[in-house]
């Protein structure tokens, strides 16, 4: 692995919080932040989009580059268990399984899809 | 949609490049089979799921308020070092491979690990007094 691909994997990393930041911050000005929303919208877009990247079947390095960081650091598991954990300090059952159950199942429905659709381009 | 600060746009940037760069070695060093747990992915979860709880808790309740702190330590690293698309991804490799034990293990643990992480975390933080 030469040195160039991780230089892109730092440049993509970085690019993909900003992206997160942006998106979450897009959809929590609209919606309001009672309930992780942007966290949602921005995981379940990453997962279809990462199941695409995963149909495409690209090179070693392009699936690090494309998958690993730019959407890998898209997508965020502990903002997603920080505002699942402080639901569930403030008592709000339904709203902490929802996000959970809602994350998990559409989250793996979108990744299957979206391989469904990278395979056949 | 007000514009985002340049400095915190700055810091995401930084925080999410060393949090991707460091969960990208890790998985080039351990590469999996796909009917394996996936620990590098379980690993920089867990423990970015922790160190958010930590950042976060003693950054509202403990310091002083900071413009850059949280987009560079939890927005960015945390962020960055964490992923949510590729154990997704794991998830639906291992439905492939009809391996369901394996599906309902890891899909459970991440999330009871992740939300002890965060607790645990938090309450490390609280427990510690604040000086008068």
């Amino acid at each position: 692995m030469n040195a160039l691909v991780w230089v892109g994997v730092v440049l993509l990393g970085g690019a993909g919080a900003v992206l997160r930041f942006l998106v979450d911050g897009a959809v929590s000005s609209r919606v309001g932040r009672v309930y992780p929303y942007g966290t949602l919208v921005v995981n379940l877009s990453g997962a279809l989009l990462l199941g695409l990247v995963t149909g495409l079947a690209l090179s070693h390095q392009g699936a690090l580059l494309a998958g690993t960081a730019a959407i890998g650091s898209y997508t965020t598991f502990s903002t997603w268990m920080f505002e699942t954990q402080r639901l569930g300090e403030d008592r709000q059952v339904p709203g902490l399984a929802a996000n959970i159950m809602v994350s998990l199942v559409v989250g793996i429905g979108a990744a299957a899809l979206g391989r469904v659709i990278g395979s056949q381009l | 949609m007000a514009l985002p600060d340049r400095r915190e746009v700055a810091a995401v940037f930084a925080g999410g490049a060393i949090g991707a760069l460091a969960r990208a070695a890790l998985g080039e060093a351990f590469p999996l089979a796909p009917t394996q747990w996936p620990w590098p992915t379980f690993a920089v979860n867990i423990l970015g799921a922790f160190l958010l709880g930590y950042f976060v808790t003693r950054l509202q309740e403990r310091l002083p308020l900071s413009s850059y702190r949280r987009p560079l330590l939890g927005t960015g690293l945390c962020g960055g070092l964490t992923t949510f698309s590729t154990m997704q991804v794991e998830l639906v490799t291992m439905l492939d491979a009809h391996d369901y034990g394996l599906v309902l293990g890891y899909g459970s643990a991440c999330v009871v690990a992740g939300y002890a992480a965060v607790q645990l975390a938090t309450a490390m933080v609280r427990r510690v007094r604040i000086r008068a």
